[in-house]
């Protein structure tokens, strides 16, 4: 009887291991074909595809630099807005919100998240794009000085797209960390108020203790502003070239892809197109490392030193 | 007894669906978008005559030339011609069919102009090319007998995926303006040197719109639908000519006398009076020999019927229908068609 238990537990663990290793095979089955389709332009461009500034159907070069460029730059500083913002939501529901508001305060920040994001574009067009245009024409002239508010007030642009992006972000970021804030032991919360901590470096504790989490969620929603593709397209304006100013019109690796890949008839076009997407999945993938990375590293010491770092924070504020 | 009744009845029931669907022949194409609403207009109202269905996937000429191509499809659709190179790598011979005339026209939005911009071919590629970058630029007022434009920046619109209108436009402007042939190019997606990318013809008139000293380019009827103020532009003989269906089919008439035998020709900046110098054909492809010579028939009758009558939908549409003579000459290409 119980060599049967042991066979079904054998063939539990080999069925769900082969679903799993499914999933590490179609990661490397994805970078493999997109390399293997893209074999005209990365013979033809090499590593230069990665540092070109020039994207020229016309003549045949190509390179992908502006589509990175734009890509990164919509993506942190959306990261940059929609943080705080995400976290700020997460500690008001999960520490400090009255019960009653509790439950419809987090349907609607997750009825955000289920919004097609052709929606969130369509009002980026219509109601959006024209705030900040005006928002953009209004600025102060010592601002319009710095480099980040340069040039004409057009409305499409880096800054459309960092706000789009922020508001799409906030929802899976916010829900993810108060999962995490909400999975804090109470013992945790006890002990500081134990210690006499107030209401603000209880949650300090809290927060402390569920730093990794929260990394964890804050990168879940850069991961998808990286891929974010049609709610962008149609307000980032569209145009590869490279600027720190938040009133360019600028291009990402997704809008490209979404607007140029009907028409690509030549074949090194289409193969160039094809490696901004192997691009655009090496990047997803070493920041999805990256993060991974982060957070081990976060964790390895706390783990070592874990009684004296949880107490350290709430020991001195009281 | 009931049972078996029952399933006889089933079986019989399946097999005459099955009758009817054989009965009805299928012809699948894909290809431009640009006139994908006249596509699908002759391909239902066909239908209603003729028993044949022809599946249409507007996925942009680009798809189309590479689907038919790789004989994915029975034919293709382009709003560009195919080009030799292109044509070469097919497996077989390719023939270019006009079906329907479009044009592109320059729409703006100057809150506080009345009255019509009159434009000229180097103006719009000087501006374009962000050499032009002011309304009351003296280049403009001239054209204009002296108007003055307010003093704000043009903001350049254009379409940020590749399509057949940019096909047409820096078609057009690559005819009128040397430097934009050299730096610009003729593509359906090009490097723009200025402007912002809207997505669609949609895109394009939703920005014009919303963007005071806009200047950006549709397709006629998107104007005329969103009630978006166009220009006229300048012919080859000197006219300023607002695109119409007259006009747009006139500058079809003019290109007759040196129609290539290929079809393959561009009519952007025809000569003759009346032309309205931004227009094109769009073009189904078909292979001149195809492997299933059923389709093959039922292809060139649905040609024939939509270069006849079929042309009567077109300007509710807001395409201009084809000239008698390119009819003519087409009626002829498509004898060439093997159909058996």
């Amino acid at each position: 009887m119980a060599s049967l238990f042991q066979r079904r537990d054998l063939a539990f663990r080999i069925g769900t291991g082969a679903v799993a290793s499914c999933l590490v095979l179609l990661v490397v089955a994805i970078g493999f074909e997109l390399a293997r389709q893209s074999s005209l332009s990365i013979s033809k461009f090499g590593l230069s595809f990665w540092i070109n500034d020039i994207w020229d159907p016309v003549s045949g070069e190509f390179g992908a630099r502006p589509f990175i460029w734009g890509t990164l730059y919509s993506s942190v500083v959306a990261l940059l807005l929609a943080g705080p913002i995400a976290l700020g939501i997460a500690i008001f529901l999960s520490e400090l919100c009255p019960a009653r508001l509790r439950q419809p305060l987090t349907f609607l920040t997750e009825l955000l998240a289920a919004i097609p994001s052709i929606v969130y574009g369509l009002w980026g067009i219509y109601v959006l794009v024209p705030i900040v245009r005006s928002f953009e024409a209004a600025l102060p002239a010592p601002l319009k000085a710095l480099p980040f508010f340069a040039g004409p007030a057009v409305g499409v642009g880096m800054l459309a797209a960092v706000l789009i992006l922020a508001v799409m972000v906030i929802p899976f970021s916010a829900s993810v960390a108060r999962e995490v804030l909400k999975a804090v032991p109470l013992s945790q919360r006890e002990a500081a108020y134990a210690l006499g901590a107030t209401k603000w470096e209880a949650i300090q504790a809290a927060l402390f203790y569920a730093r990794t989490g929260i990394m964890g969620a804050i990168m879940l929603g850069f991961g998808r502003a990286l891929g974010e593709t049609m709610a962008v397209t149609m307000v980032i304006g569209n145009n590869p070239k490279i600027s720190l100013s938040l009133l360019a019109p600028q291009y990402t690796m997704a809008a490209v892809l979404a607007n140029e890949f009907t028409e690509a008839a030549d074949e090194l076009y289409l193969d160039a197109l094809i490696e901004v997407g192997l691009v655009l999945f090496i990047i997803t993938l070493a920041v999805n490392v990256g993060s991974r990375l982060l957070i081990w590293n976060m964790n390895r010491p706390a783990k070592a030193r874990k009684p004296v770092v949880a107490a350290a924070p709430v020991g001195e504020a009281a | 007894m009931k049972a078996s009744q029952r399933l006889v009845a089933g079986l019989s029931g399946a097999a005459l669906f099955v009758c009817a669907v054989a009965a009805q022949q299928q012809i699948n194409g894909a290809g431009a978008t640009f006139p994908n609403p006249i596509y699908s207009k002759w391909f239902s109202e066909y239908q209603k005559l003729k028993q044949v269905a022809i599946n249409y996937q507007s996925i942009g000429s680009g798809g189309g030339i590479r689907q038919l191509t790789n004989q994915t499809v029975f034919f293709g659709a382009s709003d560009g011609p195919m080009t030799n190179e292109q044509l070469q790598q097919a497996p077989g011979k390719i023939l270019h069919l006009p079906t329907v005339l479009g044009a592109v026209v320059p729409v703006y939005n100057l809150p506080n102009f009345k009255g019509e911009i009159k434009f000229s071919g180097p103006v719009l590629a000087d501006i374009y090319l962000g050499k032009i970058t002011k309304w009351n630029d003296p280049a403009i007022a001239k054209l204009n007998g002296g108007t003055s434009l307010p003093s704000t920046d043009i903001t350049v619109v254009r379409r940020s995926e590749g399509s057949g209108t940019t096909y047409i436009w820096v078609d057009y402007l690559s005819k009128v303006s040397p430097e934009f042939m050299k730096k610009v190019g003729v593509a359906t997606s090009v490097n723009w040197p200025v402007g912002v990318g809207g997505k669609g013809n949609e895109g394009v008139a939703g920005l014009v719109q919303q963007t005071p000293g806009s200047l950006g380019y549709v397709e006629l009827i998107y104007a005329i639908q969103n009630k978006i103020s166009y220009g006229t532009v300048q012919n080859s003989e000197g006219e300023f000519v607002r695109a119409s269906l007259e006009s747009v089919t006139a500058a079809a008439g003019a290109a007759v006398k040196n129609m290539p035998k290929d079809f393959r020709v561009s009519i952007t900046n025809a000569a003759g009076k009346g032309v309205y110098p931004i227009s094109s054909f769009t073009w189904i492809l078909l292979y001149e020999n195809p492997k299933d010579k059923a389709q093959s028939k039922a292809m060139v009758d649905f040609m024939k019927w939509a270069l006849t009558d079929g042309q009567k939908f077109a300007g509710e549409l807001g395409y201009a229908p084809l000239p008698q003579e390119v009819v003519k000459l087409e009626m002829a290409a498509l004898g060439t068609i093997k159909v058996q």
